[in-house]
């Protein structure tokens, strides 16, 4: 069930590791840029291709922060939420997010366009509070430029 | 914008890599980095030269050999390598090249966070660059030598950035860490011969090959010789990276670098190195920055990056915060860890809502013996522990307050 260009995809990142099995996290992101998330399916298509059983890539899968095992919105915010943000005004921040997205960490918003994630220290402690919004890092954030931010995704599709 | 490999060649760049690469005896670099005093700017800070002699030589070595940067940067508060990575991504292929050469490693990682996009676009422009320079590839430079350079983007866990954990994360595993010994140098990725080192380590290597030993040791200010890029974050009026000698005192990067606090805000005190290291407080800001003379302090110099505690932001919430961040990161592999760091954030989140009871402190402390090296699988516990048990002989008074009144005083 994976696509001719996600297989392309997996096989040339074989190369470079001694077994199949090292390009499992690569498989898994390469699925999910296409899908927004690791379904069951995808996930043991996966592992075929990969020479894992199905449970041991789920054990992979599962551990990492950026392997979506649910469906996600179309994009999804990572909001730092380690120690120097949270000195640096990152309690204002998430409130300003959940009211105006109407969400809290986990779930994704009515119109299915965001979900709200926390996540660990992104290293730009000297522009904090920060957060990242799919592949794009944001700084020095306060709640009233955030809308600004929001709004730039408004109108993007990722190309799934 | 980083400088393309003309502009790092026009620089001085690879001029290490053409005169080392094919013409100098291998364990000879090695001798120099060991000479250099070159000691890991990750956080262990394990000296380096001492490392790659671990590795196996000669004929009779295991193959392929390994060289893995550690790119996954993820300790609270630090933001150091990202500037690197993105500013000058030649100088850690280069440095990359040339500890390769030292080890005679077959095949090179550079692991690289998850969130680190920009890096990733601009190490694969300049890997691209490299290889077509024949830097990278077969017999390069004309020798003997040949190097595969990867670039493996993780998928986002702090315990990846843990030297064992990384090799299972490389291997396709569930990156839990490994047993040491075996250690990775002799034992490593997929049982091989395995080198890793953080990208400022080796981002120091094309330099001590270009200027020598001699020269690297004396840009220090102490035993351990080189620059280090010092960072502070936090309430201050300049918040940054700096690049220093070694021994650059606390109170120097914090008040002439940074600029001391921001207007309306006092110090209190300072972890000195990322999340998992001790504070230290006012009678400390003369103390060197320096490996040994931080550990003599009672902190750890760790990756040099420090957040500043000031007086409106309560302790209690701090390590409460570094407890949660612990907790969530923990692989969840050793009893110690898994349960207790979940337990140590809730006594400290019911102590931060003033509901913490008589007990709690004891509690806490108890937990600091129990979560230490010799009784965790690795060290994310033992370092978890390390803010918590400084902020308790600090703060002490500032927990009581919190049980005493019932409340958190800063709220």
């Amino acid at each position: 069930m994976l696509t001719p260009e996600e297989i392309e995809a997996i096989k040339n990142e074989f190369p470079r590791y001694e077994q199949k099995r090292g390009a499992g996290v690569e498989a898994l992101k390469i699925v999910q840029r296409r899908r927004g998330w690791v379904s069951d399916e995808s996930l043991a298509a996966v592992a075929e291709w990969v020479e894992m059983t199905p449970d041991e890539l789920d054990g992979v899968a599962t551990f990492y922060n950026h392997i979506f095992r649910k469906p996600v919105g179309r994009h999804v915010i990572l909001l730092c939420s380690s120690v120097t943000c949270w000195v640096m005004g990152y309690e204002n921040v998430y409130r300003f997010l959940q009211t105006r997205l109407g969400i809290d960490f986990g779930e994704t918003s009515p119109d299915g366009r965001f979900t709200l994630l926390p996540h660990a220290c992104l290293g730009c402690c000297d522009h904090a509070p920060a957060m990242m919004i799919d592949d794009d890092l944001h700084v020095d954030l306060d709640p009233e430029t955030i809308d600004h931010i929001l709004a730039g995704y408004e109108y993007i599709w990722n190309d799934r | 914008m980083p400088f393309t490999l003309k502009e790092y060649e026009a620089h001085g760049g690879y001029t290490a890599a053409r005169s080392a690469v094919g013409r100098t005896a291998p364990e000879k670099i090695t001798a120099m980095v060991k000479d250099a005093h070159l000691r890991g700017r990750g956080g262990a800070g394990f000296p380096t030269g001492q490392k790659w002699s671990f590795v196996p030589m000669g004929a009779e070595a295991p193959r392929p050999k390994y060289l893995v940067i550690n790119a996954d940067e993820m300790e609270p508060a630090t933001f150091k390598d990202r500037l690197l990575l993105e500013g000058n991504p030649h100088q850690l292929i280069e440095g990359a090249l040339l500890a390769a050469y030292a080890v005679q490693a077959d095949i090179a990682y550079i692991f690289l966070r998850r969130t680190y996009t920009v890096p990733a676009r601009r190490l694969n422009a300049a890997i691209a660059e490299a290889y077509a320079a024949h830097y990278l590839g077969r017999n390069i430079l004309g020798s003997d030598f040949s190097l595969e350079l990867y670039l493996h983007v993780s998928a986002g866990r702090y315990i990846c950035g843990e030297e064992t954990a990384l090799l299972n994360a490389l291997e396709g595993r569930r990156p839990t860490p490994r047993a040491k010994p075996p250690f990775p140098p002799v034992v490593g990725l997929w049982g091989k011969p395995t080198i890793a080192n953080n990208v400022e380590t080796i981002s120091n290597v094309p330099h001590i090959l270009n200027h020598g030993a001699d020269w690297f040791r004396r840009l220090s200010r102490t035993a351990n010789g080189g620059t280090k890029l010092y960072a502070v974050s936090g309430r201050v009026k300049r918040p940054g990276v700096w690049e220093l000698p070694i021994g650059a005192t606390i109170r120097e990067i914090f008040e002439e670098h940074a600029g001391g606090m921001q207007n309306g805000y006092r110090f209190r005190g300072l972890i000195p190195g990322g999340g998992s290291t001790d504070f230290l407080i006012a009678e400390h800001l003369d103390v060197p920055m320096d490996y040994d003379t931080v550990q003599k302090a009672g902190s750890r110099m760790g990756t040099g990056t420090m957040l500043i505690l000031d007086d409106r932001t309560c302790p209690v919430g701090l390590v409460l915060n570094l407890m949660r961040f612990f907790a969530q990161e923990s692989c969840g592999w050793c009893t110690p860890c898994r349960e207790g760091l979940p337990w140590t954030a809730k006594v400290l989140a019911a102590i931060e809502a003033g509901q913490g009871r008589a007990g709690d402190l004891e509690r806490l402390e108890q937990h600091t013996r129990l979560l230490s090296m010799g009784h965790t699988y690795c060290a994310l516990a033992p370092g978890a522990m390390e803010p918590l048990q400084s902020a308790l002989k600090y703060f002490k008074e500032d927990f009581k307050r919190h049980i005493d009144e019932r409340r958190c005083p800063w709220r």
